[in-house]
């Protein structure tokens, strides 16, 4: 019995949101690494991508709202969700027109397209602040929670409780059916096709004939539905705060390296690495050491590291990578 | 290398522009943007030493300025006694003995032979130094953040000379940017900028939560200033008899007083500085520099250690930023972590670099003031354009309201654009590179 009540603490606490985090992870890491594999820089602006597009879903939702239209159960954000993705398409798009394409064109080095995403990223950082203030901004409703953890106390007769809200499923639910489209994209249309061929070897793909630009245009479009996506996820499970979106910046990148840069496979799996690690290091113990040991004298939490060092997490898990195996787990194409 | 007429005219108009604010708002706002252009333009001259001379990209400048500043804390303020007693040498020791664990899994791994056995000594030497370290660290902390918590809570620093802290916070940043730069240097471009950004992350996370070593978001308020303080100035009768036989008011012109002392030692630091940097730029390290930074492939076929000297610039660079950021702290007479934002600490100081002119110093230097002049002008100057635009709209009206509020955001805007604009029309900045 105390195993199960163990094991339940361990599900609640470190499995359930690990989950839901490193589906967000892996979206975001999608998108920097499709931009990547195409366009070849790091993008900087993607944090702040991802912000303008849950901001945007944002302000649809609060319309929605206003009109007293709502989804049931689920959040009203879903059904503003293609809204935003839009929104946030045309901006990338009229950002790739004005700003990068002018460097595409120059074939500068990829440094200076990183420095210009910077700039990319002040802008939208601007944009966001601008529009919605730099404050928390709630917009979830709908169910909160599948299981509440007394709904699970009562269910199973257990001391712990096994919550699962409802925006940490969904989270789930929605990064599968993304990713499952966007593989699907990647390795059975033609479009895709060809973007898989120009991240390849791109003189390759221009002499058989493949439109460059119809690529590049492409890719936008896919990341900022991605941003999009992943920024409402993340925005739903915890809250809206421009700031936070700046610092995924870092375990985004990390779950993108660690992947292999410019491999999607490596995103996601790299993803659910520095969830998991993040959380579990950061997670205190004390409880389910409880359980399993109740003869030992607990002294203090048993947490490995304070949560607020959760970016020394994703840095370290980087540095590792880095130093032993530079081209990520899933031999990405860096280096 | 000499400057140009028209650099000479760039220069006097951004001093002209400062000089205007005096007249026109106060000496003392005038001359705070000075002082803080002068910290800006040392960490602009920083940052072009690692992106100018050798292309490396850093995105942690936060972290070393932050460094810099809790040097000031470690060497200017009064030790707490009781606190050192209560645990200041366990604080040490388990410091000492995180850093043996290191050291001895860096030494075991390059000497032992390749295998399990090395991977398993590993892991196994990690997680027991992890778990002593942790046995010897938290009562510490417990027992020195216990001592009157409200006043102090930490170990203090050493007492000694406030400008003493300067050097030693750029060798602390020189420490931090020697871990990064051994580990990220080497790979691609990309990956030492996003182990920078990481790192400046963590040392500001370190910096707010450690209450033991820097008060952490308590903030550690009156650090000693190396200039005397305005009430002393006002109290003492050489002062107020020589200013008032000016025909003048002592208390104004203590603050200016102060601000101009200040304004003297960072133009001294800035002069000596600008001074070492064209030295090392025009001898022939500089050179070699240059040329690795426009071909690798070259400079190694030539013998030269590309990662090496990548590493001793970086280093150098951060020393100087983590120096900037040690004189940063001394003025605002303050340590407060929570003040520490990648957009105006890391990004802000890219976009001084990048307008001044990339592998200019003085490039750098007129960019630090520039920028910085704008940062400051573009929060009035933003509300004042959208007060201009929404005239029209009366009073109360939501988007009136909202727009005004949300002019505070307009420069980070005003920045990113500009960053961009130049980028693309005049990419070699405002004093190119010759």
């Amino acid at each position: 019995m105390d195993t199960l009540n163990a094991l339940v603490a361990l599900a609640n606490f470190v499995l359930v949101p690990s989950i839901a985090y490193g589906s967000q992870l892996a979206l975001g890491a999608l998108g920097v690494t499709l931009i990547y594999g195409i366009l070849r820089f790091s993008n900087f602006a993607h944090g702040d991508t991802m912000a303008f597009g849950a901001m945007a879903t944002i302000i649809v939702t609060w319309w929605l709202q206003s009109l007293g239209i709502s989804f049931g159960p689920l959040p009203t954000a879903l059904l503003a969700l293609p809204a935003g993705a839009l929104a946030t398409a045309l901006l990338v798009l009229a950002t790739d027109r004005l700003v990068y394409r002018f460097y595409r064109r120059k074939r500068a080095q990829p440094v200076i397209l990183v420095i210009v995403s910077m700039g990319v990223m002040f802008v939208m950082n601007g944009l966001v602040r601008f529009i919605i203030g730099v404050d928390d901004q709630r917009f979830a409703d709908g169910a909160r929670f599948i299981i509440s953890a007394r709904d699970f106390k009562e269910m199973t007769g257990l001391r712990e409780g096994l919550a699962i809200k409802s925006t940490a499923l969904l989270t789930v639910v929605v990064a599968i059916i993304v990713v499952a489209v966007l593989f699907w994209f990647l390795n059975r249309t033609r479009t895709g096709k060809s973007m898989r061929a120009f991240s390849d070897n791109e003189d390759l793909a221009l002499l058989s004939g493949i439109d460059p630009e119809r690529v590049v245009r492409i890719t936008w479009i896919i990341v900022a539905c991605l941003a999009t996506v992943a920024g409402v996820l993340y925005g739903l499970d915890k809250s809206f705060k421009p700031f936070t979106y700046f610092q995924l910046l870092l375990p985004i990148f990390a779950s993108a390296i660690v992947g292999g840069l410019g491999n999607p496979i490596g995103a996601i799996a790299g993803g659910f690495v520095i969830a998991f690690s993040e959380i579990t290091i950061t997670y205190a113990f004390k409880k389910t050491a409880l359980y399993l040991f109740p003869v030992w004298e607990v002294e203090g939490l048993i947490q490995l590291l304070s949560t607020e060092y959760k970016f020394a997490v994703s840095f370290a898990i980087l540095v590792v990578v880095l130093l032993f195996r530079p081209t990520g787990l899933f031999r990405g194409k860096a280096l | 290398m000499t400057l140009s007429r028209r650099d000479i005219i760039l220069f006097l108009s951004v001093i002209g522009l400062i000089v205007l604010t005096g007249f026109l708002q106060s000496w003392n706002v005038a001359l705070g943007i000075f002082n803080m252009g002068l910290i800006s333009a040392i960490m602009a001259l920083g940052v072009n030493m690692q992106w100018g001379y050798a292309g490396l990209f850093n995105v942690g400048i936060m972290g070393f300025v932050a460094l810099g500043g809790l040097g000031v804390v470690i060497i200017s303020m009064p030790p707490v006694h009781e606190a050192w007693a209560a645990g200041g040498i366990r604080v040490i020791t388990a410091l000492l003995v995180g850093g043996a664990t290191i050291a001895a899994a860096v030494f075991g791994w390059s000497r032992m032979a390749k295998g399990r056995v090395r991977i398993l000594f590993l892991v196994a030497l990690l997680v027991v130094g992890f778990f002593v370290y942790r046995q010897l660290f938290d009562p510490a902390v417990i027992a020195i953040e216990a001592i009157s918590p409200a006043a102090t809570g930490y170990l203090g620093g050493l007492g000694l000379p406030v400008l003493l802290a300067w050097p030693v916070g750029a060798a602390l940043a020189a420490g931090a940017a020697w871990l990064v730069g051994k580990t990220a240097l080497g790979l691609r471009s990309d990956y030492l900028a996003i182990a920078t950004l990481g790192i400046s992350e963590i040392i500001i996370a370190v910096l707010k939560n450690e209450d033991w070593l820097s008060r952490g978001v308590k903030n550690v308020v009156g650090i000693p200033r190396p200039v005397p303080y305005e009430i002393d100035l006002q109290n003492s009768d050489s002062f107020v008899s020589l200013v008032s036989g000016w025909g003048l008011d002592p208390v104004p012109v203590s603050t200016i007083t102060v601000k101009l002392a200040y304004a003297g030692l960072f133009l001294t630091v800035l002069a000596l500085l600008l001074w070492l940097a064209q030295a090392a730029l025009s001898s022939p390290w500089g050179r070699m520099m240059r040329a690795i930074r426009d071909n690798e492939v070259a400079a190694e076929a030539m013998g030269k250690d590309v990662t090496a000297r990548h590493l001793q610039i970086f280093i150098l660079g951060a020393a100087v930023c983590g120096m900037a950021g040690a004189m940063m702290t001394t003025l605002d007479g303050q340590l407060t972590p929570g003040s520490y934002q990648p957009l105006r600490f890391t990004f802000l100081i890219w976009v001084m670099v990048i307008v001044g002119g990339s592998g200019n110093n003085f490039g750098s230097v007129l960019g630090g003031f520039l920028i910085w002049y704008l940062w400051v002008m573009a929060e009035p100057g933003g509300l004042f354009l959208i007060e201009a635009v929404t005239a029209q709209l009366e009073d109360g009206h939501w988007l009136k309201e909202h727009l005004i509020k949300s002019a505070a955001h307009m420069r980070h805007l005003t920045m990113g654009v500009i960053l961009l604009l130049v980028l693309r029309f005049n990419p070699r900045g405002l004093i190119p590179e010759r």
